[in-house]
């Protein structure tokens, strides 16, 4: 039987391998953490349809443990080519093909310093908000409930000052499924979404979007938040143009969110050269191209799936890890 | 202001130990005529350090250049001649006293690295306008940067620390950084541009705590032809009033600026506050002291505050040296240094105090 | 007091300032009409209107102002309107733009 390592298991890792299964073939996931699952750890549910991101895990999970497919977690990759594995212990995996399905990296929200995160208590991620959702604790650093919220879109992506010059792509649809949480749970709260433009690329994202706005009442404000001070009162202080009325605007919010952006993993560089790869500029890896080939690498025998490309949204990412799979039983029966 | 988290508390700009070619100001002298003193004798009394203060040495055009009217090519020019003066002593290092030289020579340096052909026409119009020819110094600093290095030297030789003697709790300071100290190259600055260090570090070195306030990162609205014009200036001291006022109900002891203008905006428009609104943004009716940085290393060192200059302060100095516990003769306060009645300046709105204060007993 | 003639005065902020605005009348007019929140800022209306063509009158520049609580000067605004109707034809989000000045006009007739 063929043998294919699958580099990461998260949810473009796992749907590769069960697809390989079905196609005969010997998948091996390799996942640095502890546990199968990637980012969507950690996610509360998914847009737009508010589906629990536990439900897709489960899913997932169990079905890799009935097809018994072979997985090592805690184990972290140092580099690879298309007929072998080396871990970072030393250890050597001998193999037919590879694929890279490694993600991305979130933008850490520290390095926009003008925005506070890290220094002033009631700035928050949406990483942070997925999280206190999980818990099913969301509140004020101080427990108390707020009674206006902020949303930033855009922190980490199109912006060349931190070197990420590309498009997020989810943040936008994350930032009006959050705006629509925080709406539910503080019906009196005032919820602002601070936009370059909304991208709304996907099935029943603008329609939520319209919900947000006509149901919800959420204020949509075309402008970049330049700068959040903490106020005498512990309040986030914030500074935009309302670039539709062409006046700056400003006020005091008692939380804001930081929408933060995926960008290429640092290791991408190191991988890529052990194994002759190509990355794009954004330094996210580069397919073959972007229509017939899109899930080949340039090396013949190494494929990608999912965000390792690019930034996609797990319906995507589930996608494309189908269509990964298939180019690899093509390579291998070739 | 410091911040904890903050991804710059790594990073330490270059700042030399000794040997200095001196940069003065145009204007600081009028402003606060003891500052650039002080820092010299600082640096040479308490520090025994090597600073060269050059008679030749010119204006960088910096107010010439922002106000419109000198052209860059003659900016680079007057730039590198100071370059050349700085060879001419046998130093390598420089630090100017003043926050727009220190972005007009930060900026001009990046250009001639960005851009060489600029260099080299600037060598070639120095040569022409005077045979002289320069390098580049090794170390570019803000005299801020200087006194910052040697902050711990200094605490240690400290008579009086930025305490309030009569409470114990530390002194609440506002440290305001002059716009092109590290908004044009935050690399160029201690700590960035958005939470600089240079002055919290000298501030929480002797003893008080910074402040931070919702507009700490605004300017002072000083601006050169912004102000220049009397037309415009509503608009430059709406600046000041929109950080004073939100700077107020921190209850600040002082506010310490590292830039010639912000220093004197920051003192001067209060006066200017409190006589058209009638608004103090002090304790007991005054306004809130400002200080020079070169002013709090003095006084922290036991120099006379007379002998700094701070009898030419828009705002009353005096309740925040009753606070520190320094021992000041109010009758010496315009006598000049010869002794000789300087001249009074007339009452003003800004400086009106209740008679209960420490400061009009004393008086 | 201001025995001193400066020759200037502060100015005042130009910023839209959240915590100082009142958005009950902006409330009371996007729950009568919520619609209006969906405006995508477009600017088809303002683009066919006719009294737009000719005079400043920008209507989607003033009710998105009235929805930031910037309420002063938005009557008279609408009084320029001629209500002929074309941008509730082109308004691609089905925005009652006509209703809108009328209701506009019927809540901030006090501003």
């Amino acid at each position: 039987m063929k043998r294919v390592i699958i580099i990461g298991g998260g949810v473009a890792g796992m749907q590769t391998a069960l697809h390989l299964r079905t196609q005969g073939i010997e998948p091996l996931i390799i996942e640095k953490e502890a546990e199968l699952g990637g980012k969507l750890r950690g996610w509360h549910v998914l847009f737009p349809s508010f589906t629990p991101a536990d439900e897709i895990l489960t899913a997932l999970r169990s079905r890799i443990k009935q097809q018994n497919i072979g997985v090592r977690t805690s184990t972290e990759v140092k580099s690879f080519t298309s007929r072998s594995v080396t871990l970072s212990t030393g250890e050597t995996l001998a193999c037919d093909s590879v694929v890279m399905s490694t993600g991305f990296t979130l933008f850490d929200a520290r390095l926009k310093e003008e925005y506070g995160y890290g220094i002033y208590d009631n700035v928050y991620t949406s990483v942070d908000i997925e999280r206190m959702l999980n818990e099913g604790k969301v509140a004020m650093k101080d427990g108390s409930r707020p009674k206006r919220i902020a949303f930033l879109h855009c922190v980490g992506s199109r912006d060349e000052k931190v070197g990420q010059h590309h498009c997020s792509k989810v943040c936008c649809i994350t930032g009006v499924k959050q705006a629509m949480e925080m709406k539910k749970l503080f019906p009196d709260a005032d919820v602002f979404n601070f936009y370059m433009d909304i991208r709304m690329f996907g099935p029943g994202y603008e329609e939520m979007y319209r919900e947000a706005q006509i149901k919800y009442n959420i204020h949509f404000v075309r402008g970049r938040i330049s700068e959040a001070g903490e106020t005498f009162e512990g309040r986030i202080q914030i500074k935009a143009e309302d670039t539709l009325t062409g006046r700056p605007l400003r006020m005091s919010v008692d939380m804001l969110v930081l929408l933060v952006g995926m960008r290429a993993n640092d290791d991408n560089a190191s991988l890529a050269a052990g194994a002759h790869l190509l990355q794009s500029p954004s330094g996210f890896m580069q397919p073959r191209d972007l229509f017939l080939n899109n899930m080949k690498s340039n090396t013949e025998g190494i494929f990608y799936a999912g965000a390792v490309t690019s930034p996609k949204n797990i319906g995507e990412t589930l996608n494309e890890a189908c269509t990964a799979a298939d180019a690899v039983a093509n390579y291998l029966s070739e | 202001m410091r911040a904890k988290g903050n991804s710059w508390n790594e990073y330490q700009k270059f700042i030399a130990d000794d040997d200095y070619y001196y940069g003065r100001s145009c204007i600081r002298q009028n402003f606060f005529p003891g500052s650039e003193k002080a820092f010299l004798d600082i640096m040479h009394n308490d520090l025994g350090k090597n600073f060269f203060d050059d008679p030749k040495h010119s204006s960088c055009t910096g107010i010439g250049y922002h106000s419109d009217v000198v052209p860059l090519e003659t900016t680079m020019t007057v730039v590198a001649r100071q370059f050349s003066l700085m060879n001419e002593s046998g130093l390598e290092n420089f630090t100017t006293s003043c926050i727009t030289s220190f972005g007009i020579y930060t900026e001009i340096l990046e250009t001639w690295k960005e851009f060489p052909e600029t260099e080299e026409k600037t060598r070639e119009n120095l040569y022409k306008a005077t045979g002289r020819e320069f390098t580049i110094p090794k170390c570019m600093a803000h005299t801020s940067d200087v006194m910052y290095h040697f902050r711990r030297e200094i605490g240690e030789r400290a008579k009086h620390r930025l305490i309030n003697v009569q409470t114990g709790e530390p002194l609440k300071v506002v440290d305001h950084i002059g716009c092109h100290y590290a908004k044009i190259f935050p690399k160029a600055g201690v700590g960035g541009s958005e939470f600089p260090y240079v002055l919290a570090g000298m501030v929480e070195e002797w003893g008080g705590e910074c402040v931070d306030y919702p507009e700490r990162r605004h300017c002072c609205g000083f601006g050169f032809r912004n102000y220049l014009v009397q037309a415009n200036r509503g608009y430059s001291i709406a600046n000041s009033h929109k950080k004073l006022e939100s700077m107020a109900p921190y209850k600040p002891d002082f506010i310490v600026a590292n830039c010639p203008g912000c220093s004197m905006f920051l003192d001067r428009w209060q006066y200017t506050i409190a006589e058209m609104e009638g608004t103090t943004y002090g304790e007991n009716g005054h306004g809130i002291p400002v200080l020079t940085y070169e002013e709090m290393a003095g006084l922290v060192l036991g120099y006379d505050p007379w002998a700094l200059g701070m009898q030419m302060h828009q705002v009353n100095v005096e309740p925040l040296l009753d606070k520190m516990g320094i021992d000041y003769d109010p009758a010496a306060k315009y006598l000049g240094k010869n002794g000789k009645y300087i001249g009074k300046p007339a009452s003003a709105v800004v400086n009106c105090a209740p008679i209960d204060t420490i400061y009009d007993m004393k008086q | 007091m201001a025995a001193i003639n400066f020759g200037f005065s502060i100015s005042k902020p130009r910023a839209i300032n959240m915590d100082l605005n009142n958005l009950n009348k902006s409330d009371e007019i996007l729950h009568e009409m919520p619609e209006l929140q969906s405006c995508i800022g477009c600017g088809a209306c303002t683009a066919v209107c006719t009294a737009g063509n000719l005079t400043e009158f920008n209507f989607r520049r003033v009710h998105t102002l009235v929805r930031r609580g910037e309420y002063q000067g938005a009557y008279e605004e609408m009084n320029k309107c001629m209500l002929c109707g074309k941008c509730r034809l082109v308004c691609p989000r089905g925005i009652n733009t006509r209703g809108v000045v009328m209701l506009l006009k019927r809540k901030l007739g006090d501003f």
